[in-house]
């Protein structure tokens, strides 16, 4: 299996707070990949720095053969790294289907000014995170779980080779978070690869075939679900036992 | 079409209507009006769109006069030319101040607009070329076609108006404007969908500049005249910011009709009551809106029809 995302030995600290220290990852093609770890241990930072919103004092990035860590976190999308946001950030002055179109226009359609042409793409990509009948709400009138499909339904939107969901079932329901899951096997098995960061330990178990638990900044294990829960350092992490 | 046939209509009453046998007042009022509505439509591409607050249109409106006045005196260009060459120059401050601050989020572009404005009329005071302090005096070429100088003026201000809204509603109509906006709304995921924030920011405030600084450019031959403090005055901001934010920031029609309704009370006020109460007009009104209907006239008449 080759790998799409690499990387290697990546730090970063925040004045004299570390909060990343020499974490080294490897992501293969087409890999449904769970990042997990206690609150603060550096999960959203490192995704930060993959996505570009943050960048690493140390260490390199490589997406699909590439050295990406000195791109802007636009550029990173263009090559085909999505995510979706913790704390959703919907483009709250637009409709559902003109959050779409960004990406569309900006990614997939760039170049092209025949606007217009994103619509019909926008619906479909709606339809298949089951939000097609909300196209034209404002998105600023959109429940919880609504603005976590629109998260994905949007880093969709930038046509990604690899999907990465920050804590998209976080206050979910039981029901919601089966629906979620289900949305995220389907992009899987067309070929996206998916790290998925979560708290909720079921969901994430289900999903991965691989898992990596973070504590305070460092790898303290990494193996399949299984062997994750019964590992005694990530026991101690999360229950501080 | 539904924009290009009144827009050419309205095109066509500017430069026709100098001709009539008007009371030469009614230009003379007008002109300063319609530099609002370039103002006010300039500052919403930036303001508006992308919710960056420009407070220095002052700086940009006078480095278009000033530009003028240079290529006027130096080597006797036509007011075209002028215009061109204060677009340029309100182009180049847009995108220097955008350099220097705009890697910063929020308030640092703001501060660094008011400090420009500063910086600005402080170099000219101290410019004996274009006068310094006390000013400097220009004769008019002759003028052709129109009776007066001031009627012609009007039209060619009538002509910028129409084609700075023409450039705002298409920089708002397409992929542009849907990226200003998203940026407005969120920076990162903005970003995350793709969009080179940075550079947009810079477009944005290098037309915005631009717009601005063409604006002024034909504000000296209509004072025949060039002074520092009335160039950077604090009432173009107050006109620019005030337009867009009474009629509407974020759509292209909003500085329209607030420059419109601003800028012809402001100039009742002037004739009926006195010069210093026209500004105090624009600011209860300013207060009146941001408090009452912060989305303007346009917003409050969109929930009117939706009603």
């Amino acid at each position: 299996m080759s790998s799409i995302l690499k990387i290697v030995d990546v730090s970063k600290t925040f004045g004299g707070f570390t909060a990343l220290s020499n974490v080294s990852l490897e992501i293969a093609q087409g890999e449904r990949f769970g990042l997990i770890g206690p609150n603060g241990s550096g999960k959203t930072t490192l995704i930060n720095c993959v996505s570009g919103a943050l960048r690493n004092e140390a260490g390199t990035i490589e997406f699909d053969g590439e050295d990406v860590t000195r791109l802007p976190a636009y550029q990173r999308t263009r090559r085909g790294i999505a995510r979706s946001f913790q704390v959703p950030r919907p483009f709250h002055s637009m409709t559902v289907a003109e959050n779409l179109a960004v990406p569309l226009e900006y990614i997939a359609h760039k170049g092209s000014l025949h606007l217009g042409d994103t619509h019909a793409e926008a619906l479909e990509l709606l339809r298949q995170m089951r939000l097609g009948d909300k196209a034209d709400t404002p998105s600023r009138n959109l429940s919880q779980v609504e603005l976590r499909k629109l998260e994905l339904a949007r880093a969709m939107a930038a046509r990604p080779r690899l999907l990465i969901s920050d804590e998209a079932m976080a206050g979910l329901s039981g029901s919601e978070v089966e629906e979620v899951l289900e949305i995220l096997f389907q992009l899987n098995s067309r070929g996206i690869t998916i790290i998925m960061i979560e708290h909720i330990m079921q969901a994430v178990m289900r999903f991965s075939q691989r898992v990596v638990c973070l504590d305070a900044g460092r790898i303290i294990c990494e193996g399949a679900p299984a062997e994750i829960v019964k590992n005694p350092e990530v026991q101690r992490a999360y229950l501080g036992a | 079409m539904k924009f290009w046939i009144p827009a050419i209509c309205i095109l066509v009453l500017g430069v026709a209507l100098p001709l009539a046998p008007i009371n030469e007042y009614v230009f003379y009022a007008g002109y300063v009006v319609l530099t609002f509505v370039v103002m006010a439509t300039a500052w919403n591409i930036l303001g508006g769109y992308a919710g960056y607050v420009n407070f220095g249109p002052p700086a940009f409106f006078g480095i278009g006069s000033y530009a003028a006045v240079v290529l006027f005196k130096s080597m006797n260009a036509p007011l075209a030319v002028q215009i061109a060459g204060a677009a340029l120059m309100g182009g180049l401050l847009g995108l220097g101040v955008g350099v220097l601050t705009l890697r910063l989020r929020g308030i640092f572009f703001a501060i660094a607009t008011v400090a420009i404005t500063f910086i600005l009329e402080t170099l000219m005071t101290n410019w004996r070329y274009v006068g310094g302090a006390t000013g400097l005096q220009l004769l008019r070429p002759p003028v052709e076609l129109y009776e007066s100088y001031t009627r012609m003026l009007f039209a060619v201000m009538a002509g910028m108006s129409v084609g700075a809204v023409a450039i705002a509603r298409y920089i708002q109509t397409s992929w542009l404007g849907r990226g200003l906006r998203s940026l407005r709304d969120s920076e990162e995921a903005a970003e995350a969908s793709g969009v080179p924030t940075l550079k947009l920011k810079l477009f944005a405030c290098a037309v915005s500049g631009a717009l601005m600084g063409a604006a002024g450019a034909p504000m000296p031959m209509y004072l025949s005249f060039i002074e520092p403090p009335s160039t950077f005055n604090l009432s173009y901001t107050v006109g620019s910011l005030g337009g867009a934010i009474i009629g509407g920031a974020g759509h292209w029609a909003g500085p329209i009709v607030g420059a419109i309704l601003l800028g012809t009370l402001q100039q009742i006020v002037t004739v009926t009551v006195s010069g210093e109460m026209n500004v105090l007009v624009v600011g209860v009104l300013l207060v009146v809106f941001v408090v009452a209907a912060p989305e303007g006239i346009l917003g409050l008449a969109r929930k009117i029809i939706r009603r």
